[in-house]
């Protein structure tokens, strides 16, 4: 195993020294940790009550099939089937008979309770430790009943971050760039999406060409390039308002947006007379400020989560490659030296590493390198991928890939995919049409 | 500044005809199966079309380049030529890249493109009031293609009438 790893054991304290479950989430998971996820007990009004509102059966099981779908993507544990289980729900939720869990090798264990109460929805979750024996958390929450699949996503995130030690990131969206149409004339729409593909929304109609959204990390806000009148131009775009705005008032293409981590800046580039030169804008007072001056192309910024530094894409040496500078524009530094071409250069929002796309005999590949270059890793290869996005805990990569049409220039596609930092777990993101150019917001809640 | 401009191009042109001239007397020039093209530079006439008799609306790229190649330069040639005997037309350049580079470098190439056939349209006398500059990165492919064949048709600036 030649890739450098920092071995990082947990997680949990056990009671009993013979108990403790190790979810090491920083390398390949083999064997992911074997848990039930018993569905949450419901009594027979509640049910009814749900049924009447939502349209769903059971919604307490509802809840707890998101809760194991998100635990199985993320590759780190392996929920058993539920046929297996000897205990009802209502009283696992109780007292777990632990003999029986221990029997079909289930090392920890998720319960829980839902209940309908002044319609409200109610929802109480508690995570056991198997072998030990122990109640490891127990946790409820209340809200309105729409926000059920929410309800589901942050059950996720409470024992991911139990069992790993880190931030979960399953209660956030996806934003991306719905494709349709021939290769030649693609139609191209702003799209919203919960982690897991539900609630897909689209929000632009589709009239002009859209690309590269990004999320704000502060808020719910997405700046992306427009082709609006055939004027490319950088927006703004409030979500929740649906207002949007061009960002700056240049005199030609700006492209290439993206927030600074504190959301009160957008940094993108600007081009003119064959020249790419990238830009600040404050959102704020609407200062524009130059931060790169060269002939090259300077494109594809983004910032350190500290804000201090800027990492992108310039061909300045002659060919694509990643640079890092100071936050002011001083202090240029090469950082990819491996062969062939390096651009989309992303700062992990953990602050150690950069992931890119990297262009090398014909073939695109995800990777990541540490910040000053060094430690050069290839997750993944492929005829055409591009543009790494990082989950809010920087442990997952979503990015696109496009496949090789055939002789007749047929078979095009487009598709979302997202791949662990450690290169394992290489999943498809399933979506109503062809996507790209994903951008994964920040954790909803905290 | 201008004057500048048309003295820098007038060298490049210089040079590229030194570095044609070269390799023409080496017999080195490469040519594809299909005959359709010079190096990675597409030559042939497939997706060309004409803003007048002999003028066609397009000139190609190498990958990754935004050099004029000898052809490229007659094409600009007679477009300004064409230019100049209907005044009252504007013109948008479009600039293409191929599907082979990231998305937001290959909006940065199309315009590179664009200009360097915009400066070259300056050079032979057209107002730079007259000519707006388009990049479309790798969006608008002519041939939808995966191979060398096809995205050298796609590496492409296109002159496009704007009135």
């Amino acid at each position: 195993m030649t890739k450098k790893i920092l071995l990082l054991l947990l997680i949990f304290i056990p009671i009993n020294a013979n108990a403790l479950i190790e979810v090491d989430i920083t390398r390949g998971n083999l064997n992911p940790l074997p848990l039930a996820v018993s569905p949450l007990s419901i009594d027979e009004e509640s049910r009814k009550g749900f049924e009447k509102i939502l349209k769903k059966e059971n919604i307490g099981s509802e809840i707890s099939n998101i809760v194991e779908n998100n635990l199985r993507t993320s590759g780190l544990f392996n929920p058993l089937d539920k046929k297996a289980f000897l205990q009802a729900p209502d009283i696992a939720n109780l007292k777990p008979r632990f003999e029986d869990w221990n029997l079909i090798k289930a090392q920890a264990l998720i319960t829980g309770k839902v209940n309908y109460v002044d319609d409200k929805l109610r929802v109480e979750f508690r995570l056991w430790d198997v072998l030990a024996a122990k109640e490891m958390m127990a946790l409820a929450f209340t809200t309105v009943p729409n926000n059920w699949r929410r309800v589901g996503h942050i059950i996720s995130d409470k024992v991911y971050e139990r069992l790993t030690g880190e931030k979960g990131y399953f209660d956030t969206r996806i934003i991306y760039v719905s494709e349709e149409g021939p290769k030649t004339q693609r139609i191209k729409k702003l799209a919203i999406m919960d982690q897991d593909g539900a609630n897909n929304k689209f929000l632009t109609l589709g009239n002009e060409l859209v690309l590269t959204p990004r999320f704000n990390p502060a808020s719910q806000m997405v700046t992306y390039l427009s082709y609006f009148k055939n004027m490319p131009r950088v927006y703004l775009l409030d979500i929740e308002t649906g207002t949007q705005e061009v960002v700056g008032d240049f005199p030609g293409m700006t492209f290439a947006p993206r927030f600074s981590p504190d959301g009160k800046k957008i940094i993108m580039s600007f081009a003119k007379d064959g020249k790419s030169d990238i830009y600040t804008m404050d959102l704020e007072n609407r200062i524009v400020e130059k931060i790169t001056n060269h002939p090259s192309i300077d494109t594809s910024p983004s910032y350190s989560p500290d804000g201090k530094y800027i990492t992108f894409n310039s061909d300045r040496s002659g060919y694509q490659q990643i640079y890092v500078m100071k936050n002011d524009g001083s202090d240029v530094k090469r950082i990819s030296f491996g062969n062939g071409l390096y651009g989309t250069p992303v700062w992990s929002p953990r602050g150690d590493l950069i992931a890119f796309t990297k262009l090398h005999k014909g073939k695109f590949y995800i990777g990541v390198m540490r910040t000053d270059g060094s430690g050069e890793r290839l997750l993944t290869e492929n005829y055409y991928q591009e543009a790494p996005s990082w989950s809010p805990n920087g442990r997952v990569l979503i990015f696109y890939r496009e496949t090789k049409t055939d002789s007749k220039g047929e078979g095009f596609s487009a598709k979302l995919w997202s791949i662990d930092l450690t290169g394992y777990n290489e999943r498809q993101i399933k979506t109503p049409t062809d996507a790209s150019d994903p951008s994964w917001s920040s954790l909803l809640s905290n | 500044m201008r004057l500048n401009k048309i003295f820098k191009n007038t060298l490049l042109i210089l040079a590229a005809c030194l570095v044609l001239s070269a390799c023409a007397t080496k017999k080195e020039v490469a040519t594809d199966i299909q005959g359709q093209m010079q190096g990675d530079v597409y030559t042939g006439t497939d997706t060309v079309e004409y803003l007048a008799d002999g003028v066609p609306d397009r000139v190609f790229f190498a990958t990754n380049e935004s050099i004029l190649t000898t052809a490229s330069r007659e094409t600009l040639r007679a477009q300004a030529a064409w230019l100049r005997k209907n005044p009252n037309i504007n013109v948008v350049l479009e600039g293409h890249a191929d599907e082979r580079g990231t998305r937001e470098y290959n909006l940065a190439l199309g315009e590179r493109r664009a200009n360097a056939a915009k400066d070259y349209l300056m050079t032979y006398g057209i107002s730079s009031d007259r000519i707006t500059v388009l990049s479309y990165g790798k969006e608008r492919p002519v041939d939808s293609g995966s191979n060398p064949l096809a995205w050298s048709k796609n590496r492409r600036s296109v002159t496009v009438k704007a009135n």
